[in-house]
């Protein structure tokens, strides 16, 4: 016979802070950089195959929904990878400490908007220049 | 002389998947691997943007490129299984279906990894 158990709190109890936010971001822009290799098969596909199927994927990549899966791309991956960083200095034994894991926590929420700031305006640049 | 160690000496450091920690390792490890070579790939990413197709193939058919590309391409799918097993196991609680989608996911990294490193061949060597 089951019984209820008491169950240990669950996110909505909590509230919300940089802590929890950078490591289930970390995991949901891991996920997302997992679903976009499949843009990146695409691509290599597409360039092996030819001219027209390559036309394809640029194509999609230049739409509307592709340039916001892009930009969507852009800054998971500057994301997960400033915050692998902090993980891997935490590896270390370093960065546990309350105040600097909150500090390393918003340098990386910045550094990543800092980041996809950098490279969509090469991108820009690059189509102004085309 | 095994009857010396006790249960726990035995189990310890191996966890419920017996793997040790020979996961958290390669993790490690592609994920450094990754920080130069995910930077590298936004720079070609960047370049392809203004080339057309006979440039675009060029870049890409550079043997460093090439080389790097295949680096990147292992490094993304490796890594990227390892974290989508651990969600896996995190969230996925019923048993045919955890083994069907940890499966799924090793499956389609495998036959990501492959398309892809055929495509740079096919991309490299001309066919």
């Amino acid at each position: 016979m089951p019984q209820a158990r008491p169950l240990s709190p669950h996110l909505q109890i909590y509230r919300w802070q940089i802590q929890m936010v950078t490591s289930i971001v970390h995991r949901a822009t891991g996920i997302a950089l997992a679903a976009g290799t499949v843009l990146l098969v695409c691509l290599l596909a597409g360039l092996a195959a030819g001219p027209e199927a390559y036309a394809k994927v640029q194509a999609c990549a230049a739409s509307l929904l592709g340039q916001i899966l892009l930009f969507g791309w852009t800054w998971s991956l500057a994301f997960h990878l400033l915050n692998g960083l902090r993980h891997l200095l935490e590896d270390t034994g370093r960065g546990y400490a309350i105040k600097s894991f909150v500090m390393t926590g918003w340098i990386v929420v910045i550094g990543s908007l800092v980041l996809t700031a950098l490279v969509w305006a090469c991108v820009l640049l690059q189509r102004g220049g085309a | 002389m095994s009857q010396l160690r006790t249960p726990l000496k035995t189990v310890r450091g191996l966890g419920s998947a017996r793997g040790g920690t020979h996961h958290f390792v390669v993790q490690r490890i592609t994920a450094v691997a990754l920080v130069p070579l995910s930077l590298w790939f936004v720079w070609i990413a960047l370049s392809l943007i203004h080339l057309d197709y006979a440039g675009a193939r060029a870049l890409i058919a550079q043997p460093c490129n090439a080389v790097l590309l295949a680096a990147f391409v292992l490094a993304v799918f490796w890594h990227a299984q390892l974290g989508l097993q651990v969600v896996i196991e995190d969230y996925v609680h019923t048993p045919g279906l955890e083994i069907a989608s940890q499966l799924a996911v090793k499956f389609l990294a495998v036959l990501g990894a492959l398309a892809s490193l055929l495509a740079i061949g096919r991309i490299a060597f001309g066919s």
